[in-house]
Formats: C-alpha cells, sequence, structure tokens
C-alpha cells in the first residue's frame, strides 16, 4: 500500500480540498503510527529470537490475552482507561511547548489523596463519595504539577528536570505516608499507614464501598470493569474542546508555538504556564485516582511504577491529539493485558513490551527513518506539518 | 551507643560513592551541553553500560571460560570497556536521532532513556553470579592498631592515620579517575584545538560553521564521548560500587547529574563540587542511624531530589548555560 504510492514518478500533486482533503490527511497521519508499530513490534520478534523463544507463539499469546479472553478483553479497557488520562496530561502540556515527565509522581500523589479521602471520610453517599475523592485527587495532582510550572514561570527552572525530580519526592514522599515505622518504635509509622498490615508491604486502609467506582460489567468470578472508562473519554472530549474550542486553549497552543509571539499579543505566558502545568497535573491527577477507586481500592508503594513513562509514548503515539489518546491507549492497555499470557505460553519477560513501545516512541518521533524504510513521501500538505519543539531554555 | 568517628568517616566514605557516578554523569553531560546537544539519556545510558558492564563480568565468570580471560585484570578490563563501548553507542544512538532525524533532544533523550529500562529489564537474568567486582586500588597503608587515638568526647573517637587512610587510599580505580577525569575535561576545554571547537559550537553554531568547524561532526564526537562518561558512571555502579545489577538501579542518578552539571555551571570543577554536595546528600539517608537520628529515611530520601530543584530555580545563584544547547543547527 505504502510503496505503490510512491514508486509513481513525481507528479503534479493533487489539490485537495473539502471533507475528502480531511479524511486523507487523517488517514496519513495514521499511517506513520501503525508503521511505528509495526516495526517496532518486526523489531520486538527479533529480540524474543535472540533469547531463543518463538516470536510466533508470544505475540499469538499476547493477541489472545488481550483482546479474545473476555478478562483480557476487559484488561484492555481497564489498563486503557489511566492511560487515556495521563496521555492527556503529557499532551495537554505539550501543547504549550511544555514537556512533563512528571505524570507519575502527579499521578502518585492523586492516588493516594484519593485513597486518604476514600477511608477517612464516612457516612457520604456513595456518588458524593466518589465524587470527593476524585476532586481531591485532581485538586493534589493539579497543585503538584504546577509546582514545576510555577518554577518554570518564576525561576526559570526547566520543567523536564524539575518533573522529573517531583515524581522522586512524590514516591518517597507516599512511602513515607504509608511507611509502617521502625521495629522498635522509636520512628513512628507514617500518617497513613494501616496499623492492621504490620510487617507486611506498607499500605494505606482499603477505601470504603461507598467511595468504589461502581461496576460496568462483571466476568464471574471476580473480574469487572469499573466506570472509569467514562470518566477517560469525557474528559479527552473536553480537553479537545478545552485546546481547540476556547480561549484559554488558544493561549496555550499560541504559547506553544511562539511564546514570543504569545507575549507580544498581550497573553499572559506565565499564567498560561502555570494553568496548563495545573491542568495537566490534575489529569494525571485524576488518573491515579481512578486507579485508586476502581482497581486497587488502596494505594501501596511503587504500584503502577510505568505508568508515567508510558504516558509519554502514548500521548506522542497520538501525535498529542486528545481525540487519539483513547485509540493510542487502547493499543497499549492490549499490550499490558497480553503481557502475562505471552508470558506463560512462550516464557517472555514482560520488559519485552517496554523495549516495544520505546521503539514506537522512536519511530514516532524520528518518522523519518519509517518513511525512508517504507519509502512514504512526506505530506502534500505542508502546512499541516507543522513540528513543535519544546527547546531546553527559552 | 553510636561511636561518632565511625559514623563521620563512614559518611565520608559513602559520600565519595554516591559522588562517583554523579561526577561521571555530569562530565557526560558537560560533553554533550557544551556542544550544544541536551542529554537527558544519561540515566539511560548509564544503565545500559551498568548492564553490559555487569552481563560481561557474568559471561566471562562462567566456568567454561579460558582461565587466563577470567584472571582479574582482564576480565574486568574486557567488561569495562563492554560498557564503555556501550555507553559510546548510546550517545551515538541519540546523536543520530536528534541531529540526523532532527528529533527534539528531549524526546530522544526519553527515547533512551525507556529503551534501556526495557532492555536491560529483559535481558536480565535473576541469580547471575560474578567472580568478583573491582578491588581496591591501594589499600589502606595503616592499620587501626598502630594509630594515634584521637579521642575527643566519650563517644568520639577517630584512629588518626588508619582513618585518614580509608578516606583516601580504600578505594577502586574508577573512583580515582573520576577525579583525574574532572581535572583533564577542565584543562581540555580550555587548552585544546577540541575543547575551541566544542565551545565554539554550543555557542554559535554559525558562527562556527563559517570559520569551517564541521558542527556536526563534532556533535557527533561529543556525544560519543558523553556516552563513554556515562559508561564509567555506569560501570562504576555495578563494576566497582557493588558488583551486582537490578532492574532500574541508576534510580535518577542521571538526571541528578544533569542538575549537578548545571549547578557546576557547565564546569567540570563545578560539577565535581556539586557532585560532592549531592553525594553527602545521598549518604546521609543511608547513615542517619549510624548517627542515631530516629528519623524516617524516606524522608532524608528526598533531599538530593529537593536540592537538585533548588538548584535549578537559581536559588544558588543564576548560572548561564552555552547559549546554542538544545537546538538542532541546520548546515546550510
Amino acid at each position: 500500500m505504502a510503496t505503490s504510492a510512491t514508486t509513481r514518478p513525481a507528479a503534479p500533486r493533487r489539490r485537495f480540498s473539502g471533507p475528502s482533503a480531511r479524511m486523507w490527511m487523517a488517514l496519513q497521519g495514521l499511517l506513520i503510527p501503525m508503521l511505528s508499530v509495526f516495526t517496532a513490534i518486526m523489531v520486538g520478534s527479533i529480540l524474543i529470537l535472540l533469547n531463543g523463544r518463538d516470536p510466533i507463539t508470544a505475540f499469538e499469546g499476547l493477541f489472545e490475552g488481550a483482546f479474545l479472553e473476555p478478562r483480557g478483553l476487559l484488561a484492555t479497557f481497564r489498563n486503557m482507561t489511566p492511560l487515556v488520562l495521563s496521555g492527556l496530561a503529557v499532551a495537554f502540556a505539550y501543547k504549550c511547548g511544555l514537556f512533563n515527565i512528571g505524570v507519575q509522581g502527579q499521578l502518585i500523589i492523586g492516588s493516594i489523596t484519593a485513597a486518604w479521602v476514600g477511608y477517612a471520610v464516612d457516612g457520604l453517599p456513595p456518588v458524593l463519595h466518589v465524587t470527593l475523592s476524585l476532586l481531591a485527587a485532581v485538586a493534589a495532582g493539579g497543585l503538584w504539577g504546577a509546582i514545576p510550572g510555577a518554577l518554570k514561570a518564576y525561576a526559570d527552572a526547566h520543567e523536564v528536570i524539575t518533573t522529573i525530580m517531583l515524581n522522586f519526592i512524590a514516591s518517597r514522599f507516599a512511602e513515607w505516608l504509608i511507611s509502617t515505622g521502625s521495629t522498635d518504635g522509636k520512628i513512628k509509622p507514617g500518617p497513613l499507614s494501616d496499623p492492621s498490615q504490620t510487617g507486611a508491604i506498607a499500605r494505606t486502609r482499603d477505601i470504603l464501598d461507598s467511595a468504589k467506582l461502581p461496576t460496568v460489567y462483571t466476568v464471574p468470578p471476580n473480574f469487572s470493569l469499573h466506570a472509569g472508562i467514562f470518566i477517560a473519554l469525557i474528559v479527552a472530549v473536553a480537553i479537545a474542546f478545552l485546546l481547540y474550542r476556547s480561549t484559554f486553549g488558544f493561549q496555550l497552543r499560541m504559547v506553544g508555538l511562539s511564546p514570543n509571539a504569545a507575549r507580544y499579543s498581550g497573553v499572559n505566558v506565565k499564567r498560561v504556564t502555570i494553568m496548563t502545568m495545573l491542568i495537566a497535573g490534575a489529569l494525571a491527577g485524576l488518573a491515579g485516582g481512578v486507579q485508586t477507586l476502581g482497581v486497587n481500592y488502596h494505594y501501596e508503594g511503587n504500584q503502577s511504577l510505568s505508568l508515567g513513562f508510558d504516558a509519554i509514548t502514548v500521548s506522542f503515539l497520538a501525535n498529542n491529539a486528545p481525540l487519539g489518546m483513547p485509540i493510542s491507549a487502547f493499543l497499549f492497555g492490549a499490550m499490558d493485558s497480553g503481557t502475562t499470557r505471552m508470558a506463560r505460553d512462550a516464557a517472555v519477560q514482560p520488559e519485552l513490551i517496554q523495549v516495544i513501545q520505546a521503539m514506537i516512541l522512536m519511530f514516532v518521533a524520528a518518522d523519518q527513518i519509517i518513511r525512508r524504510l517504507y519509502r512514504v513521501r512526506a505530506p502534500g500538505f505542508d502546512g499541516a506539518q507543522k513540528r513543535l519543539e519544546s527547546s531546553w531554555r527559552k | 551507643m553510636v561511636e561518632l568517628g565511625v559514623a563521620i568517616v563512614a559518611t565520608i566514605n559513602a559520600m565519595i560513592r554516591f559522588s562517583v557516578p554523579i561526577t561521571f554523569g555530569a562530565l557526560s553531560g558537560i560533553f554533550s551541553e557544551r556542544s550544544g546537544v541536551v542529554n537527558i539519556g544519561i540515566d539511560g545510558m548509564m544503565l545500559m553500560s551498568a548492564f553490559t558492564g555487569y552481563m560481561t563480568n557474568v559471561i566471562l565468570s562462567q566456568p567454561g571460560v579460558s582461565a587466563s580471560l577470567q584472571e582479574d585484570p582482564t576480565r574486568l578490563g574486557i567488561s569495562l570497556a563492554v560498557a564503555l563501548l556501550t555507553g559510546g553507542a548510546m550517545g551515538l544512538l541519540h546523536a543520530l536521532l536528534s541531529i540526523r532525524y532532527k528529533v527534539d533532544q528531549i524526546i530522544s533523550g526519553t527515547v533512551i532513556n525507556i529503551l534501556a529500562l526495557g532492555l536491560t529489564g529483559y535481558f536480565y537474568q535473576e541469580e547471575t553470579r560474578t567472580l568478583g567486582k573491582l578491588s581496591n586500588l591501594i589499600g589502606n597503608p595503616w592499620n587501626q592498631s598502630g594509630s594515634v587515638e584521637l579521642k575527643l568526647a566519650d563517644n568520639f573517637k577517630f584512629y588518626f592515620p588508619y582513618d585518614i587512610g580509608r578516606i583516601l587510599f580504600d578505594k577502586d580505580l574508577l573512583t580515582y579517575l573520576s577525579i583525574i577525569m574532572v581535572f583533564v575535561v577542565g584543562w581540555a576545554l580550555v587548552h585544546t584545538t577540541w575543547g575551541l571547537r566544542t565551545r565554539a559550537v554550543g555557542e554559535n553554531p554559525r558562527a562556527a560553521d563559517t570559520l569551517g568547524i564541521n558542527v556536526h561532526r563534532t556533535q557527533y564526537m561529543n556525544l560519543f564521548i558523553s556516552g563513554v562518561m556515562a559508561g564509567l558512571a555506569g560501570a562504576f555502579l555495578t563494576l566497582a560500587a557493588v558488583g551486582s545489577f537490578e532492574r532500574g538501579m541508576t534510580t535518577g542518578r542521571g538526571f541528578i547529574a544533569l542538575a549537578v552539571m548545571i549547578f557546576g555551571n557547565w564546569k567540570p570543577s563545578g560539577a565535581l563540587k556539586g557532585a560532592l554536595l549531592f553525594g553527602f546528600a545521598m549518604a546521609l539517608q543511608n547513615q542517619l542511624q549510624l548517627f542515631g537520628i530516629n528519623f524516617p529515611h524516606q524522608l532524608v530520601a528526598m533531599l538530593p531530589y529537593i536540592l537538585t530543584i533548588v538548584v535549578l530555580a537559581g536559588f544558588v545563584g543564576r548560572v548561564q548555560g552555552p547559549a546554542a544547547s538544545g537546538q538542532v543547527y541546520e548546515q546550510e
């Protein structure tokens, strides 16, 4: 398909217009990501061969585990939920020219806050309790995200390093909150630790039933899908609306494309920077809250560790478009839920998926490699091919 | 009762141990940033090199391998070389992505970090064994019994020459090398053709190009060396400091190294000071209980990261980096 389009000698480019042009552009936009995923899977196959395993069995297992088993498909939907939200957290900041590597930390803070509100507040009806817990997660994640935003705006500290540092700080801080203290009692247990869990894995108490997200579908005996997926989809649409149909979204994208031009046209760049990181952090916090209220029902150390990095790849695979996030997250959710089957069927270590995801990010970012490999011409719509560069020092 | 002298010596030793990989990492950052390329992939480069160095050591330690290869200097030398080449290769990958394919340098670095986490996790096998790690180069020339005992307080004993010996001489090759490299790189940046070209490219690539300097070749070369420096940091972790590998064992040292580089104003000597400061913050977390202080170690563990932010936010004074850092230079 791709080759036939390019072996043709340089014919004059057709001028597209109207809805068909939009369709064609959308398809063009999908081509590179699809080829990137395909190529990454091929590289993954080579790695599987290198380890002396059978790639066909492995990917068969991955596919079956992710889509064909009812539990697997549910797990795919369940896995994609936080990925949609955290992918949005990366994409939203990126549109403003900010690179949010801090999703992990914002997510941890959101998770643990949701868990705290989920068990500490008693006597609320379920709808209110869930809403309150999620709002708390959103607020906490937002504040955590606003810190690098403010540091960038007022102290010129680059958000890449500050967000990474805040990941580590969040993880250590949460570890302290749930820590069990020393055995001789000289160091007190953390304020959110579960006293009944002494000696076991440090964690918070379980949230109350009223704070659990309702389930929408159950596979017996005890596997269910929670309502978070709808929250994620609604939020994706809302973010798209905010970015492309609101004044703030316009200002934000303007800052992303050219901070100086935005400044001269009267945009308060500092304020937009902080607000952007606040909203991005809020999205990541929501991802964490949904995870706590829908899946884990408590917070424990090191849970969902790789979500932060995955978020970056999910976002870039979707070309940082909010409405592309569900598709890209679905793919990643599937890869996550299929790994167990893959590991069982073909004895392939689950970390392979991380390699494939890194490859996907690499190929999506370096689209020239893919274009050269498959001889895909750059799209004729040069204006549509704008490249956003988050510069090291603005 | 805790003996304070012992605790102080242990803390200083831990500080030096923690600061070595950060020093190498900061040098890695200096090589790339001084030539105008941001390298946030240092952590991934470290991790990959730590892994390949360790795995080479494991493979050479297998019973079937000929004895001449298994002898200590040969085995560890080969492992070290593999680690350095791995780092160099990762540096070239960063160069390829960011210079040839014009990927945003931050994203390219992120690719390297994720790739390293995945690859090392995928190929790592648990319960692997080696014949040993780098031993200390000199060894303590003094013994405890013969040294002067300084008693400053009830629980504050200091064995004068012996403790000095432990701090100065009980170190491995890479620790000494890190300090030597700081001075070598610092000198080379100012006094060699390479240093002049690197600085020119990092400050004003257009002008450098006009003068006939091949901007991209300079950047490729510097990124290779940057990778080798990160390789030294990784090799230190698995071949000198602990002698084993763990998934994700760099725990952000590469990022701290970047912050240290900024702290040190993009200069090797400044980086060494910064690395010692951060090494101290990291050592404190491990040694706090030795001092008999009951404080949650998780909160102390936050210290280096908070310090990094404080440094970055310029609360310790304004710094000025290479002007063209972070932008791809388009050759005409």
